[in-house]
């Protein structure tokens, strides 16, 4: 940012993926543009800068959020997830590895949005089928036409059942 | 009925035998994508890297008087501010794609307008700035004059308005193309019966979810331009770009890395930005960056669909076809980018399955005050099918029977192949192989129009309304004339493979594996497909028109032949036998039933240049094997270099195939269209991995179900775009979508050696003509006529209320269906 004597600024501190972030951003800077240029986490993606297709989907204190919604300076104080924060090392989540089982993607632009509202309805207690699709509802993809998406989300309740079983006996 | 939606069935396609082609081999690409790890245009960012943003006009049709940009070029934070009149030469009209002698007034767009805007969004002036916001903020010091002319907007209306797109082409024709075998004139002057109707199709677009991007770098210590382009096409981008900028091909790299969809919108040549960027990179010194906004998106992405035909068939009693014609009017859009391109594919798929001896089409083509039309996936067929199954379905209201079994006595019987339709066009069109009757009898067996017809009967007694229907479909693909591959073996072990076609979700990166994993007997993550960098090979075009497992499928083919075969000699001069007796297998080239005489591809690759490997240490072969791998190494004057060259061209367009069946419920009182099942039954010959062709394929039928029940472009009057944001424009989501059943059909092509043939458009071309009969046949209580797609809620609403059960066919365009007496 330079050389625009008029441009306000403010700051932000925050954690992005668990470092704190601390940092002066022209106000009127959009969150998913400093969390793609200003970060550098550019898994963040951006399709239409209005609030509709959820490929800027993050997660902001737990919640999902559109990131094309939020000015970067209204992040101050909260904790921001992406989608650079589901695998660990190796392996993917268990999201993830559902989408590459199941050719959930194909150009990959829409994913990592629907990844992390996946992400977040996941931890809500007894996230059921509905609840998923209905967070999904909220992405459009326009390559797979949702079939290998629906059946990750079946992949996804099915190994939650699993592990439901495993742990009660 | 029992109902699953949303869930879908595949029953399994056939296995080649390889140990990769043919199997679901998971996609190599989706680990880095599912990671947030993609490199999308807009996710690079250059040091010193400035932001472009492009002023474009706000009127359909007008005549500039002055652009005013002194205030912009002060404005805080710019470094440039481009009229065409700064361009020079460059501003010259864009080339033109697939002219043609029948194109008599062809117009492209230059960069930027200088006198004259033809349509909302197109570019007026480009601003470069320190970020996009200052640019943006410039951009709104530009005032422009104009002087505002009436704009042509309906398709209709453009050959008779008084208005012009361009003043010196009248009657706003661009060309007439015609096609036709056969007399169908004296046909139809004897047949028994014939139909008349009017169809329209409206504009809609590709939209892919990343919009579209370009960034530019001029390094001038290497005197050299590199361009990071959206695109499907980076290899013709590259030598457009050179030719236009005076640069030589060692000059120019344009790499398409992940492109975020394409569904053809990202196959022009050139948009303007694509030459505005490289232009202002170079002028600064600087890389610049301009990434598309939505909203620019929608009113300067290329759009696609817009034609009104008037269609007639001839018929006999029995329900034979005995001839078809048509004539229609196409919307190109203030320019015409790709020529005949898109009429000329509806004029060469109108007969799809169909065996009709005599034909005639003649396709007007209309400039319109929108934005220009190019390919958007399907690129003219389906029109081509809608038109067609909407004269079959008249055919058999007429003799009372089931649309399907009027189809079923008309195809093309499978004994007939190679069957030349006797098109000529721009090449003969040869269908080359199919099997059309067992493409019905397996749609027919999973859809049970007997059962369903029982179904309907009882719903109906309970006030709901469901309907079936089935159509048919041809894609040509492939459109020549080549492309190519190189493929290298390197010192880990690792086949390279470096194509010119870029993927946009289709998965390359794995078919194409598979199919040299094969070949060279290497494991799958053993094999590195890279795309879409125009550094790595010069020749080639680029993905479209379902082409690439077709045409660079088989040049992976070709090449991973030869480098076998390379390998091939060398070993069998180490192990003193012959070709014959070496077996590749699991990264080993070994002599068969000779244990101790194998190597691997690794210790081949690395030994191979003598000092290139003085290690052996992560090698597993056997010590004595390497010394002598080393020793002939050591005393050779020319090193074995393991890279072949693949070309491979067809030299006509394969056609695949398939029928869609699909039932629906309408609610009679909103419109509302539910569709409860869709069978898919398609042939694209040998499927080298039947889970990407799964998502090609329903991935199309998504795109065609919005494109028939909700995707449209409307624009109002004074030319001004209604649908500016995906507020106003709606495309399906997860939510409603039908049970599915995919089912195969597999005629190998006999004109390649993988036997395949293209399939990415197939899913979507066949969806609205399916939709119009099913929601037609669940409304038949009513009597109603469908004659346009898409059709939205209120337009079934309507149709159903406000219009006389006996007027229906006139008012919903059937020209003269009640002249059909029997003659
Ligand atoms: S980019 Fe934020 S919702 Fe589309
Ligand atoms: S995978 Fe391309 S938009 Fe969803």
């Amino acid at each position: 940012m330079t050389s625009n004597d008029t441009a306000q600024s403010a700051q932000v501190r925050c954690t992005v993926n668990g470092q704190a972030i601390e940092r002066n951003v022209e106000s009127r800077m959009l969150l998913s543009d400093f969390i793609r240029h200003e970060l550098g986490l550019t898994g963040t993606h951006v399709g239409c800068e209005h609030g509709v297709c959820g490929a800027c989907t993050v997660l902001v204190d737990g919640d999902s959020a559109r990131a094309c919604l939020m000015f970067a300076a209204q992040a101050d104080g909260t904790e921001i997830e992406t989608v650079e924060s589901l695998a660990s090392g190796d392996s993917l989540s268990p999201v993830q590895q559902a989408f590459s089982d199941q050719h959930g993607l194909q150009c990959g632009f829409c994913t990592p949005g629907i990844l992390m509202s996946l992400t977040a309805c996941m931890r809500e207690a007894g996230c059921n089928r509905e609840q998923m699709l209905s967070a999904v509802g909220g992405h459009i993809c326009r390559c797979t036409g949702y079939v290998g998406i629906s059946r990750a989300v079946d992949q996804v309740l099915a190994e939650g059942a699993e592990q439901d079983r495993g742990t009660e006996s | 009925m029992t109902r699953s939606k949303g869930k879908t069935h595949q029953v399994q396609a056939g296995d080649s035998g390889g140990n990769y082609v043919g199997k679901a081999v998971r996609r190599k690409e989706d680990d880095r994508l599912l990671r947030g790890l993609g490199r999308y245009v807009d996710d690079i960012d250059p040091a010193r890297q400035l932001h472009a943003s492009v002023v474009r006009s706000m009127v359909a049709n007008a005549r500039i008087t002055n652009i005013d940009v002194e205030a912009a070029r002060s404005a805080p934070g710019v470094h440039l501010v481009l009229t065409g009149r700064d361009l020079g030469d460059l501003n010259e009209p864009l080339p033109l794609l697939a002219g043609h002698p029948s194109l008599i007034a062809a117009k492209t767009q230059r960069p930027l307008a200088v006198d004259r805007v033809r349509y909302v969004g197109e570019a007026v002036a480009l601003i470069v700035a320190d970020t996009r916001y200052l640019a943006e903020d410039a951009a709104e010091l530009i005032s422009i004059d104009y002087d505002i002319l009436d704009p042509v907007v309906d398709l209709g209306e453009a050959s008779s308005t008084s208005a012009a797109v361009h003043d010196d082409v009248p009657g706003n024709v661009a060309g007439v193309v015609t096609d036709g075998v056969g007399d169908p004139d004296s046909v139809f002057a004897s047949a028994p019966y014939t139909a008349k109707l009017r169809l329209s199709l409206e504009r809609t677009g590709g939209m892919p979810m990343e919009t579209r991007g370009v960034l530019a770098d001029w390094d001038p210590r290497e005197r050299m331009l590199r361009v990071w382009d959206s695109t499907q096409a980076p290899v013709a981008i590259k030598h457009g770009l050179c030719r236009m900028f005076g640069l030589s091909s060692q000059q120019v790299e344009v790499i398409a890395p992940d492109v975020g969809g394409g569904f053809g919108t990202k196959i022009m040549l050139f948009y303007p930005e694509e030459v505005l960027v490289p232009f202002a990179a170079r002028a600064l010194g600087r890389p610049v960056k301009w990434i598309e906004d939505r909203w620019e998106h929608f009113v300067s992405a290329n759009q696609e669909r817009g034609q009104i035909h008037d269609a007639e068939v001839a018929f006999d009693a029995e329900g034979t076809i005995l001839a078809v014609r048509t004539n229609f009017v196409h919307d190109t859009g203030a320019y015409i980018p790709y020529g005949i391109a898109v009429p000329a594919n509806t004029l060469t798929h109108v007969l799809g399955q169909y065996a009709v001896k005599n034909y005639a089409a003649k396709a007007t083509i209309l400039y319109t005050n929108k934005p220009p039309v190019s390919p958007y996936r399907g690129a003219g067929r389906p029109h081509a099918v809608f038109t067609m199954e909407r004269l079959i379905r008249t055919v058999a209201a007429k003799l009372n029977m089931e649309p399907y079994e009027v189809r079923l006595r008309n195809l093309v019987p499978a004994d007939a192949f190679p069957y030349d339709v006797g098109l000529t066009i721009d090449a003969p069109i040869r269908y080359d192989s199919g099997n059309y009757q067992a493409g019905f009898e397996k749609a027919i067996h999973h859809l049970d129009p007997a059962g369903f017809r029982k179904a309907q009967e009882e719903a109906r007694a309970r006030g709901r309304y469901l309907g079936m229907g089935i159509c048919a479909y041809i894609e040509s693909s492939g459109p020549g004339p080549y492309e190519g591959c190189a493929a290298k073996l390197t010192d880990a072990g690792t086949v390279v493979l470096d194509v010119a076609t870029a993927s946009q979700g289709q998965g390359h990166a794995t078919s194409f594996a598979q199919i040299a994993a094969d070949s060279l007997g290497a494991g799958i993550d053993d094999v590195v497909v890279r795309g879409g960098d125009s550094g790595k090979v010069d020749f080639g075009i680029g993905t479209f028109g379902s082409r690439s497992l077709l045409l660079a499928g088989n040049a992976v083919a070709v090449a991973s032949e030869r480098l076998r075969n390379k390998i091939a000699a060398y070993v069998s001069e180490l192990f003193e036998c012959s070709h014959d007796d070496l077996e590749f297998s699991e990264g080993q080239v070994s002599v068969k039933g000779a244990p101790g005489q194998s190597i691997s591809l690794a210790a081949i690759a690395a030994l191979a240049n003598a000092y290139g490997y003085p290690v052996d240490k992560p090698l597993k072969d056997d010590p004595a094997v390497l010394e002598k791998l080393r020793e002939r190494a050591a005393n050779v004057a020319t090193p074995p270099v393991f890279t072949e060259d693949g070309y491979f061209g067809v030299g006509q367009q394969l056609f695949g195939s398939g029928v869609h069946a699909a039932i629906v419920e309408v609610d009679p009182e909103v419109g509302a269209v539910d569709v409860q099942k869709y069978v898919l039954v398609h042939d694209c010959g040998v499927v080298v991995n039947p889970t990407i062709v799964e998502g090609q394929v329903l991935g199309g039928l998504v795109q065609g179900l919005g494109g028939a029940l909700l995707e449209v472009l409307p624009f109002d009057e004074q030319g001004q775009p209604q649908a500016t944001s995906f507020m106003d424009f709606r495309m399906p989501s997860i939510e409603g979508l039908p049970e599915i059943i995919l089912d195969h059909v597999e005629t190998p092509s006999p004109l390649n050696p993988l036997g395949v043939k293209g399939t990415g458009e197939a899913g979507a071309i066949p969806v609205a003509a399916v939709l119009a009969e099913a929601i037609e046949d669940a409304l038949s209580p009513f009597n109603v006529f469908i004659d346009r797609m898409p059709l939205l809620p209120h337009q079934i609403a309507n149709l159903v209320t406000q219009t006389p059960q006996e007027a229906s066919i006139d008012d919903s365009g059937v020209v003269d269906a009640k002249s059909d007496e029997h003659k």
